[in-house]
């Protein structure tokens, strides 16, 4: 499979107050056509910075200061805002966390919709339109014709990010950065949604990059998953490894944090401490405060290592049962 | 909708009352007309002579009910001073104070919107912050000092516009109206200048802080994530937005600029309502002054509902049907 994302090395910046923060620091990461791919970290992690990095939507005073993101063999680092412009919503499409926000409030969804075809493709209004019906009822949004007419403050906040992903889906993009697309609505809707966006990225090919706290989510949903800690990525592997037999200790910590069925009941295992503010990050690695594993060495910071089945991990001592090093 | 104006009617008629008698009781505290109506050299019998006829004789609660039982007639008594049906005097002046409010509203609007969207967007920049410094200047300057800095500039030394007056007038419908000649014009840039400067000043500020709230806003974020233009993006998501403030705010300003046009109007002899009033209260008329003051608040009310009506249109979370107050 041909990667349609790959991001090297990239890190983005923030000039403020307490002087430099490294939001994202050094992440790499490739998609595939068809793939899912789950970043995962807590709040705070990078996770919705590398996104919008991705869509060339970082603003001050945030920026791009090193690293390279190639979206379908072009590098976009670089690229004037035209270019960015033109790629954006057609080729690759984000959603946010909240559907309350996501769509303006005083603009009818037609508008909302026959805006992001026109952005992109010399059509008439009316055959816009017919499109912009066409996918409302592609993510199953019930008598499209009229909702069409609606404003976002008629619409619950399910449909409202169906809605949101139908304007993702509109130009059939090759890439959608989903930014907790799910985290605000009830948990009944969420896994409709989880699973008609499965449905419609495998129809197309899409790639997805589905950006997540939660790894029950990751579990259902992604094909691999990278987990990140403090502007960092630690781990990378098939989901179905990396959540059996994490290597990091960070991954192990926030397995063993989800709620589950066959361990109700027992006390939740929460990661001692906080995630640490990133005007001041310790020395060495950036979990080691938190870390039971922690030893000397880990003064230093660790570099990304390989391991066996594709996976890598950030760790001088990850979990040994598998047998790593590379 | 039908409740919602009845409602409406209800507090502005309320409102309407209850002025109209504090203004009548006041400008029977302030001084006896007759005094200021009659020669200096009338005698007591020519005085009271003046004051019969005005029915000024009769005690203050005689005068306050027959004041009552006309106005709920829709009759508002005639000027001491003109002998003209107040309403008359008042709806004569009301054009040339209408044309003069429009215009210095247009002005603030055309100056304000673009000036506050570029402040809000580019908040950093130079020009932004010299905007925002004039923004202040334009808010503590007096009305009447720029009013006549104006006229020294414009007038006395340059002498490209007249200093004071009403233009040349043509009449549409019956009503004159001089922004349609070209003298009537040069009449009326300074005055409606002197009154936009404010309302500039205030639209520039309202619009930068909008601005600056909506530009960080999710729907944003979302609109650029779909490839718009950045055009797009101000003149429609961003703007319409803004718009919702700042419609309420320019209706209450009309409001405001129609009711206290007196000092301009004063500074320019410009012949509006405003200047009918201060004439009015010099001369203790009170029929006049106590009609303007009803016919200002009825204007407030009317204009009030203009906005909730203009609200419901460009907000579709509004909806009048159930406004609450
Ligand atoms: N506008 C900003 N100014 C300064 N720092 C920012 C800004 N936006 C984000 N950051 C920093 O970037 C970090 C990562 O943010 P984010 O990517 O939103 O985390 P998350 O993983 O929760 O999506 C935050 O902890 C914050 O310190
Ligand atoms: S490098 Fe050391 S401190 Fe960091 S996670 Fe691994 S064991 Fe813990
Ligand atoms: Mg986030």
């Amino acid at each position: 499979m041909s990667a349609v994302l790959e991001v090297s090395d990239l890190a983005v910046t923030f000039g403020t107050r307490d002087g430099l923060l490294k939001a994202v620091d050094g992440v790499s990461f490739s998609v595939s056509r068809g793939e899912v791919l789950g970043l995962v970290g807590e709040s705070g992690s990078g996770k919705s910075i590398t996104g919008l990095a991705i869509m060339g939507l970082i603003d001050a005073p945030g920026r791009i200061a090193r690293g390279s993101v190639k979206f379908e063999g072009q590098e976009l680092i670089g690229k004037n805002e035209n270019t960015l412009r033109s790629l954006r919503g057609r080729r690759m499409a984000m959603i946010f966390q909240d559907p309350m926000s996501t769509l303006n409030p005083v603009l009818r969804i037609d508008t909302q919709m026959i805006e992001t075809i026109r952005a992109h493709e010399k059509v008439s209004e009316k055959a816009a339109r017919a499109r912009a019906r066409d996918a409302l009822a592609k993510v199953g949004i019930p008598s499209p014709d009229e909702r069409l007419l609606a404003y976002p403050h008629q619409f619950s906040g399910g449909m409202r990010q169906r809605v949101a992903i139908a304007i993702a889906l509109l130009h059939g993009p090759s890439l959608i950065i989903a930014d907790e697309p799910t985290t605000a609505l009830d948990v009944t809707i969420q896994a409709q949604i989880l699973s008609e966006v499965q449905t419609l990225a495998a129809e197309t090919g899409t790639a997805l990059v589905w950006i997540t706290h939660d790894l029950s989510v990751v579990a259902s949903l992604a094909d691999r998953v990278a987990v990140m800690y403090a502007g960092r990525l630690v781990e990378e592997g098939q989901v179905a490894d990396v959540l059996t037999q994490p290597l990091h200790p960070y991954t192990k910590g926030l397995i063993e944090s989800v709620p589950s069925r066959n361990r109700r009941g027992s006390p939740l295992a929460q990661i001692p401490g906080m995630t640490p503010s990133l005007a001041c990050l310790p020395e060495g690695c950036a979990f080691r405060p938190r870390c039971s594993r922690a030893t000397e060495i880990c003064l230093e910071a660790p570099g990304l290592t390989q391991h066996v089945g594709g996976r890598r991990v950030r760790c001088f001592h990850p979990s040994s049962n598998l047998g790593g090093g590379a | 909708m039908l409740v919602y104006i009845i409602r409406r009617l209800g507090q502005g008629a309320l409102v309407v009352s209850v002025m109209a008698s504090v203004v009548f009781l006041a400008m029977y505290a302030v001084g006896n007309p007759v005094d200021v109506l009659a020669p200096p050299d009338a005698s007591d019998a020519e005085k009271l002579l003046i004051a019969r006829e005005l029915g000024l004789d009769k005690p203050l609660w005689d005068q306050f009910f027959v004041f009552i039982g006309n106005a709920l007639h829709g009759d508002l008594g005639k000027s001491f001073v003109y002998n003209e049906p107040t309403l008359q005097l008042i709806l004569q002046r009301l054009p040339a104070t209408l044309e003069l409010a429009v215009t210095a509203l247009t002005l603030a609007i055309a100056i304000g919107i673009p000036l506050g969207l570029y402040a809000g967007l580019k908040s950093e920049s130079w020009f932004s912050r010299i905007v925002m410094s004039g923004s202040i200047l334009g808010f503590s300057l007096p009305n009447f000092w720029i009013g006549m800095m104006l006229i020294l500039l414009f007038s006395v030394q340059l002498k490209w516009l007249p200093a004071g007056g009403r233009g040349e007038t043509v009449n549409i419908l019956g009503v004159p109206l001089s922004f349609l000649t070209w003298d009537g014009l040069r009449h009326l840039l300074l005055p409606a200048l002197t009154m936009s400067i404010y309302k500039a000043a205030l639209i520039v500020r309202l619009v930068r802080a909008a601005t600056r709230e909506t530009v960080m806003q999710e729907y944003v974020r979302f609109a650029r994530a779909k490839g718009l233009s950045r055009q797009r993006i101000v003149l429609v998501h961003i703007l319409k937005n803004i718009m919702l403030p700042v419609v309420t705010v320019i209706g209450l300003e009309f409001g405001a600029i129609l009711a206290f046009a007196v000092v301009t109007e004063s500074v320019f002899a410009y012949p509006g309502m405003g200047k009918l009033l201060i004439d009015s209260i010099n001369h203790l008329d009170r029929p006049v002054v106590v009609a303007y003051l009803m016919f200002t608040a009825f204007l407030f009310v009317i204009i009030n509902f203009v906005v909730d009506l203009i609200y419901a249109v460009i907000d579709p979370r509004v909806s009048l049907v159930e406004a609450k107050g």
